[in-house]
């Protein structure tokens, strides 16, 4: 990495546009997870989370206004298409669940949704 | 005034028509106790309870067809005949949203939401009354919903009921939103916690099966709003079968879809719909009603009307003199 980098990534940090920088970059910092967003389905449509580790959704719409919605996990978020939506999850618990966007976005809105399974 | 027993004043009941339900409030005993009740209930509430029906219907889902239903509004139409056949005329008749499938059209939208009322206006009752679902109104805000049918969250009292349309889908979200929150607080507030409440919405105020998106964010704000009232019923549609559900005063009841009906969450975790069954195309599909068996009691009955499977059922009843006694106003 060149030095003029490493100059930078406070500069970042502090106007808030860290998140632009590649995972490694942020070794200490929480797991992120890319998440997109299209009419009628989320990519990946299923993850896998650890218990009790905090990561990053990091969700994007393609087209229209979607949610992701999942109350055992907290995540109840409004996906605005043209800009990045982050989560923070920390799971507590073990399981197998299905967040849905519940945001009405179409005929098969009823469809949308993706599975997020919490292990050990 | 002597002692009056809870159960013999007024109550409100429901059955399940098989394509929707209908219900009936009336006094169990028309005597001289309890005409001055109703006298005293007409004086505090602004008006005298009567006797009188009521019909659900919901999520006709007009424009719709697909597989799981081919017949697009044939299942309506045929509700229609079924409530103007009733022997006795209900006054009402609430329709519980999804009333057309959406299009992102707004011509084809405006379109089907003709049809709904050509349909519907062929019903013999005097009055009609709906909420949206989010096929109707998830998409523009309610923006056509209110140019084909007025404001997507009212109230309006009918024979000593007040009823409550109020809107939980137009936001996009399962949601009713502050603001509607704080009008509903306003709107019941003028009555006292004895009066009957009809509540008929879309979605469930409660957390039936959110994975399903079969719930309201903010239900519990609504149902916090309501608990200091006696005798709430709240209706409504959405997950396409029956189902009841009792929490504190209130007694929740969902009608069966004109459509296709979704299977038993406990059944399977696929939210998909029942099969098509070419044979019985009516089967699962519904109507409410309410009767009262003249002895204070609703009765459970089963009814079968051509191809359209028909069965009644208690749903709720109400019983303000409980208030009324708890208050000491009737001593």
């Amino acid at each position: 990495m060149k030095p003029k980098n490493f100059l930078m990534i406070p500069m970042l940090l502090l106007s808030g546009l860290a998140l632009q920088f590649p995972i490694h970059l942020r070794a200490q910092e929480s797991k992120v997870i890319e998440i997109t967003a299209k009419r009628f389905a989320f990519t990946p449509n299923e993850i896998t989370l650890k218990k009790g580790e905090t990561v990053k959704l990091r969700v994007v719409s393609e087209d229209v206004v979607h949610g992701l919605y999942l109350k055992p996990l907290k995540i109840d978020a409004d996906i605005q298409p043209g800009k990045t939506t982050e989560i923070t999850v920390t799971p507590q618990t073990v399981g197998k669940f299905t967040a849905i966007c519940d945001h009405f976005c179409g005929v098969n809105h009823g469809n949308m949704k993706m599975t997020i399974a919490v292990e050990e | 005034m002597k002692e009056i027993s809870r159960r013999s004043f007024m109550r409100i009941a429901g059955m399940s028509l098989g394509v929707g339900a209908l219900y009936q409030v009336l006094p169990v005993k028309l005597n001289a106790e309890n005409d001055e009740i109703f006298n005293w209930m007409g004086k505090k509430n602004g008006e005298r309870p009567a006797p009188f029906s009521f019909v659900q219907l919901s999520d006709t889902h007009v424009g719709f067809n697909g597989p799981p239903n081919p017949l697009g509004t044939k299942a309506f139409e045929r509700a229609v005949e079924v409530v103007n056949k009733l022997p006795q005329r209900p006054d009402l008749v609430l329709f519980t949203g999804d009333l057309t499938h959406d299009s992102e059209d707004k011509d084809v939208h405006g379109a089907r939401m003709k049809l709904f009322q050509q349909i519907s206006s062929q019903l013999h009752v005097p009055l009609i009354k709906c909420v949206p679902g989010e096929h109707d109104a998830g998409l523009d805000g309610g923006q056509l919903f209110r140019e084909s049918f007025g404001d997507t969250s009212y109230s309006f009292d009918h024979k000593g009921v007040h009823f409550i349309a109020l809107d939980n889908v137009s936001r996009a979200k399962p949601e009713v939103g502050a603001e509607r929150i704080a009008w509903l607080t306003k709107d019941v507030a003028r009555f006292s916690k004895s009066t009957p409440i009809v509540v008929f919405t879309h979605r469930p105020l409660f957390d039936l099966r959110p994975e399903w998106e079969w719930f309201t964010s903010d239900g519990d704000e609504v149902m916090n709003v309501l608990s200091p009232y006696e005798n709430v019923t709240v209706l409504y549609g959405h997950i396409h079968r029956d189902h009841d559900h009792e929490e504190g005063h209130a007694k929740h009841h969902a009608a069966r879809s004109l459509i296709f009906a979704f299977p038993d969450p406990e059944s399977t975790a696929e939210k998909k719909p029942l099969p098509f069954d070419k044979d019985h195309p009516f089967r699962n599909l519904g109507i409410h009603t309410v009767s009262e068996n003249g002895r204070g009691e609703a009765s459970v009955q089963s009814v079968e009307l051509g191809e359209v499977e028909l069965s009644l059922r208690e749903f709720s009843s109400t019983e303000g003199i409980q208030q009324m006694l708890k208050a000491g106003v009737m001593k």
